[in-house]
């Protein structure tokens, strides 16, 4: 299908303003160009993220979602934020398969305000990864309906 | 007359002085802000890019000069120039003479038309006269004030912009004016002048057309300069293939008598060449011609392992003889020798690294204030007192001072607006106005009624982005009533212009889709609060760090991304709602964290403010790195003479309290409410209240464990050596001195910054002591900056030898039955060396307080890589961390000398003080809230909160302390019944965001 070719991955990042967004605005400033599939939603620590919102950008089409935070143990800049995002992240990767997503499709990350260059290289993976598993299986389904 | 004035004058309108303003007017102090030229923004305004983390130098200059030019307490006196100086500290009598503008500031607009029209172009001395502007100008787009003003020389008065001003503010009558003012303090930061390359007439500048200046450079490279960001040569406007960039031109050079470095030439070349050649599409050579890379701040040494590594720029080590053009292609010919022999290189275009010199006109500045100049005129001053001019009341900050970069030049003017401040502590708070707000709409009972502003950012954006596309687009949004472009959304008339757009379209809502909310969303709340917005209904659409600059190549894709920006940006804004700001009860106490030279300076500063400090060191005494120094560069300063009054002052300074012995083992709280507890050696605890930290926790000099270090006596570090020539028990016919010992390498890859000094300072007291003694310093670069050059020369001439060495050929230390042996290559004969020195001294790196790992865990900090705590911004904000309340000085910071700690703690003071000289601050608004309805007191979210800010209340429900809370929303990610709304990051909002842009892919 010439469809399959021109696959372009939506992802949403939900990243942390402290490191993990800026090591993407880091990126800007050093110039370093990666693929336009990711659109960040920026919240003030990884801690905020409830899995509910991940759910739901899948539930909406979303190709990937990334989840970024401060490093562990201790770059958060709430203290233990990273810790939760970790535990809520790792448990709805194990449920993810029942609701028909890869878990795959979900990643999490930490990264900190100079790692410009691997929040580049890891949305670059991810764009490569998730073309590999073609669109969100629930839009297919919508589709098909 | 003799009463004290609680207003400041500040020369010079650079970053510099910029700074130092700030600082007075948020410390409640009234601000006198002089410039000669029509706007605010010295030479950083021209600047491309800034090292090492290669930010748009406007793009982080920009808000600083709208905050300067919009804050109640700061008044603008441009083109104009200081008269005369009469009275003295705490009272001066100051004569200004104010240049006629022919325009009135108060009418105009910044609209642009009268420059539309006039007839007269002139060579614009912005752009380097590369490019022509009109004989009514503003010197660049972003002028602060933005007035515009005729250039009276140039003008053929043919009046029509008189006719043609909507404003009538073309006034060709005006006169030149006198104005006097009563200030309490002075600072100095008239910057300073570029070397005028003509003078080095064997680089043919003016000669030869593709021989540029590194200003000039920076104008070419700039997206907003002459050629719109196309470096072209001037010859014949063709792509260059080959750039070469000479180093040390007008600096380091006996025979101009500008003996001294520039201090940020190395740094600012290696920049130049790399983003060029970023710049370039086709493949492009750039080679740095240079002496020494002195490459010594902080992080610098990894930028230029990078230049070389990544980028490929090419280094030779070499002072370039002359160079000659052909005439008939306009390329150029480089003449040197390098390692002895003679060569010859053909290249495109020339770069000459201009170095600094003091501003024009310095003599009658000095003159008129009675301030002592030093040897090249630039401001004289001491190492331990920096920021003083030689006379009392007058201080100085930034290159004046003596070349030096931004981040120093900002620190200094921190440093001297705490000096200032203390002179005329007594008149806080007399002489200022309150920033204040219209009254604020009340919008609750209104429909959303969006705004979209889209920044071009120069062509930051727009060259990438196709911003007309992305308004269209923002106009078809729900909500969206209007929506229209802006060459800079963040300069001061766009600011205006949205304010305005609010009240026209009766907006309620504003989206900004421009940089980054993490720099700029202050000031776009300030500006929809100045159009009586509540400042949470403002949203920021990151359409540039996280858009345009990340695919460059792909201007179809970044457009759709743009958009998808700011959809699920509006889709947020639709569901804002204004929030109010707590307020926070200030406690007026500083704790300051390490009592070495620049904790102690810190804590003095602000007692002389007027607060209450305290002061813990672990050590049993005061003092610090100072403790083990015997002499200086200056040979009357003794070091302990000084330490000792020093640490008289602080402990006879009945507002300092000092807890020696003792550490600090916890910290709660938040800015303006810290509680620390203290406890000391004896096992006693303290705990204290305080508003504010400041660290500075020192270095501490690394134990070298290469060249027999520790196995024998003969081998020592350059302060054991400097301890041995204090006590009198110095002798050795021959030493041999090798720097970079565990610096620059591959497990440290950055520079000590000192040890070069150090060295220098060591191998002159030898040649002092012992003048037969013979001392060779192996090297890898000698790095002197600034005016200690002249103490390298001074060594050179006294006979020390300097013998280069590269990672390749280390040097070589062994114990021959008992005889010490060196052995290295010498560069210029080609040859291994081997002599028998009877002293080897090793110029061991400075490495960081291994307490800094504990104390950054607790105050919530961040550190380098290397382990030094890594400030809020490396250019703007040297002393500040990102988190509120929370300061940084001295060797924590970075290794630095003496004068460089104490402008640094200095500056610390000046920024603690613009939160301990306030009563109260606004907390943000972005605060967790519980729905009681909702709330069924499971209690999930107390156990979560990380700053116990929800507690139970009364009915067992729970409540959050919106002065505690963070604003971190991890409690309403766990609250299993949705009770709790995480204002400004909602659920709805965060999910709407996400449906905005998955619908739009969806669906088309
Ligand atoms: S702030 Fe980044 S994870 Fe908490």
């Amino acid at each position: 299908m010439s469809d399959e070719k021109k696959f372009e991955p939506k992802i949403i990042g939900f990243l942390c303003n402290w490191c993990s967004y800026a090591a993407a605005d880091l990126a800007g400033v050093s110039r370093i160009q990666y693929p336009p599939n990711i659109i960040i939603i920026r919240v003030m620590c990884s801690g905020r993220i409830d899995p509910s919102f991940i759910l739901e950008a899948f539930k909406d089409g979303a190709d990937g979602v990334l989840v970024a935070g401060c490093h562990l143990p201790s770059d958060c800049h709430y203290i233990s934020g990273n810790f939760k995002a970790l535990r809520r992240v790792t448990l709805l990767k194990k449920v993810l398969r029942d609701f028909g997503i890869e878990p795959e499709r979900l990643r999490l990350e930490w990264l900190s305000a100079s790692e410009g260059d691997r929040f580049a290289a890891i949305v670059r993976d991810m764009v490569e990864e998730i073309k590999k598993l073609g669109p969100n299986p629930l839009k297919a389904k919508e589709v098909e309906a | 007359m003799d009463e004290k004035v609680g207003a400041v004058l500040v020369v010079g309108g650079g970053v510099a002085g910029i700074q130092a303003s700030l600082d007075l007017a948020d410390s409640g102090f009234k601000v006198y802000l002089l410039d000669e030229s029509t706007s605010i923004g010295g030479t950083m305004a021209q600047l491309d890019k800034t090292f090492p983390t290669n930010d748009c130098s406007m793009c982080i200059l920009a808000p600083k000069l709208v905050t300067a030019g919009r804050h109640p307490n700061i008044q603008l006196i441009t083109h104009s120039e200081l008269e005369k100086v009469k009275g003295k500290a705490g009272n001066f009598q100051i004569t200004i003479l104010k240049h006629p503008r022919l325009v009135n500031v108060e009418k105009c607009t910044g609209c642009g038309l009268c420059a539309q029209n006039c007839p007269t172009e002139v060579p614009n001395e912005f752009d380097q006269n590369m490019s022509m502007r009109k004989a009514i100008y503003v010197p660049f787009p972003q002028a602060v004030p933005l007035k515009y003003a005729i250039d009276i020389e140039n003008c053929i008065k043919c009046r029509l912009c008189e006719r043609i001003c909507p404003a009538k503010a073309v006034d060709f009558d005006q006169q030149p004016e006198t104005v006097k003012i009563n200030v309490g303090s002075i600072i100095l930061a008239p910057g300073f002048e570029g070397f005028d390359c003509h003078l080095k007439t064997e680089y043919g500048y003016g000669r030869f057309l593709n021989v540029v200046s590194s200003i000039e450079f920076e104008r070419m490279m700039n997206a907003s300069g002459p050629f719109g960001g196309k470096i072209v040569r001037p010859f014949d406007g063709k792509i260059p293939r080959k750039i070469a960039f000479i180093q040390c031109v007008g600096s380091r050079d006996a025979q101009l008598g500008n003996n001294y470095c520039s201090a940020a030439c190395c740094m600012y070349a290696i920049k130049e060449a790399v983003i060029v050649k970023e710049h370039s599409s086709n493949p492009l050579d750039c080679t740095i011609f240079y002496m020494d890379m002195r490459c010594y701040g902080k992080e610098f040494d990894a930028y230029y392992e990078r230049a070389q590594g990544e980028w490929g720029i090419e280094f030779v080590r070499s002072r370039v003889a002359s160079v000659t053009e052909d005439p008939s292609t306009g390329n150029l010919f480089l003449h040197y020798v390098e390692i002895e022999e003679p060569k010859e290189e053909e290249f495109d275009m020339v770069v000459l690294s201009v170095g600094m010199q003091p501003p024009k006109n310095v003599e009658k500045l000095a003159e008129n204030l009675g301030i002592k100049l030093n040897k090249y005129r630039f401001c004289q001053t001491d190492t331990f007192s920096p920021l003083e001019t030689s006379k009392p009341g007058i201080f100085v900050c930034g290159a004046f001072g003596g070349p030096k970069d931004i981040p120093e030049s900002v620190a200094q003017a921190s440093g001297a607006a705490s000096k200032a401040m203390c002179i005329i502590a007594t008149e806080r708070g007399k002489l200022i106005a309150e920033k204040e707000f219209p009254p604020e709409r009340d919008v609750s009972q209104e429909e959303p009624r969006i705004g979209v502003f889209v920044c071009r950012c120069g062509i930051n954006i727009g060259s990438v982005v196709n911003v007309p596309k992305v308004v269209d687009y923002a106009k078809t949004l729900p909500n969206v009533v209007y929506a229209e472009e802006n060459l800079y959304t963040c300069s001061q008339d766009a600011q205006k212009l949205v304010a305005e757009k609010i009240r026209q379209h009766n907006l309620n809502r504003v989206v900004v889709a421009s940089c980054t909310p993490r720099t700029h969303e202050p000031l776009f709340r300030e500006t929809v609060q100045e159009a009586g917005l509540n400042p949470y209904l403002f949203e920021m659409a990151n359409i540039r760090d996280q858009c345009s600059w990340v695919h460059m190549h792909e201007h179809e894709k970044a457009t759709e991304k743009a958009k998808d920006l700011v959809a699920s940006m509006v889709a947020k804004a639709r569901l804002l709602k204004p929030l109010k700001k707590p307020t926070i009860e200030v406690t007026p106490v500083g704790l300051v964290i390490g009592g070495g030279i620049a904790g102690m300076t810190a804590a003095l500063e602000l007692a002389k403010q007027g607060f209450e400090v305290h002061l813990v060191e672990k050590k049993k005494e005061l003092g610090g790195h100072l403790l083990t120094m015997h002499y200086l560069f200056e040979k009357d300063d003794n070091p302990q003479e000084k330490l000792q009054a020093i640490t008289k002052a602080v402990m006879e300074n009945d507002k300092i309290h000092v807890y020696t012995g003792a550490e600090v083992v916890d910290v709660y709280g938040f800015v303006g409410n810290f509680k620390t507890r203290i406890k000391r050696q004896s096992g006693k605890e303290k705990e204290i209240d305080h508003g504010i930290v400041i660290v500075a926790t020192g270095a501490v000099e690394y134990e070298p464990t290469e060249y027999l270090y520790g196995k024998d006596p003969r081998i020592m570090t350059q302060h054991e050596l400097e301890e041995q020539i204090a006590k009198g028990e110095f002798k050795a016919k021959t030493v041999v001195v090798i720097q970079c010992v565990g610096a620059r390498n591959e497990e440290r890859p950055n520079c000590s910054r000192i040890c070069c000094g150090q060295a220098m300072k060591n191998a002159l007291k030898i040649k002092q002591v012992s003048p037969k003694t013979e001392v060779y310093v192996l090297y890898k670069d000698i790095r002197t900056y600034g005016f200690k050059e002249d103490y390298y020369r001074e060594a050179a001439t006294k006979g020390v030898l300097f013998v280069n060495y590269d990672d390749e050929r280390k040097p070589r230390v062994v114990d021959e039955d008992g005889k010490l042996k060196v052995t290295f290559w010498e560069p210029v004969i080609k040859e291994e060396v081997e002599i028998g020195p009877d002293v080897v001294v090793l110029s061991a790196a400075t490495l960081p307080n291994p307490d800094n790992k504990r104390i950054a865990e607790m105050l919530k900090v961040p550190l380098t890589k290397d382990g030094f705590f890594l400030e809020a911004h490396m250019k703007l904000r040297p002393v500040d961390f990102a988190t509120d309340g929370v300061f940084l000085c001295g060797m924590a910071h970075w290794p630095k000398f003496i004068d460089e700690s104490i402008s640094q703690a200095c500056a610390a003071a000046a920024r603690a003080a613009t939160i301990l000289s306030k009563k109260t601050l606004d907390a943000e608004g972005t605060v967790a809230h519980i729905d009681e309805d909702l709330c069924i007191g499971c209690g999930v979210c107390i156990s979560i909160c990380p700053y116990k800010a929800i507690a139970k209340d009364e009915n067992g429900l729970a409540k959050v302390n919106e002065v505690l809370c963070k604003g971190c929303g991890t409690c309403a990610a766990s609250c299993p019944e949705r009770a709790i709304m995480m204002h400004q990051f909602t659920d709805e909002q965060l999910i709407a965001q996400g449906i905005a842009v998955l619908r739009r892919a969806t669906h088309g």
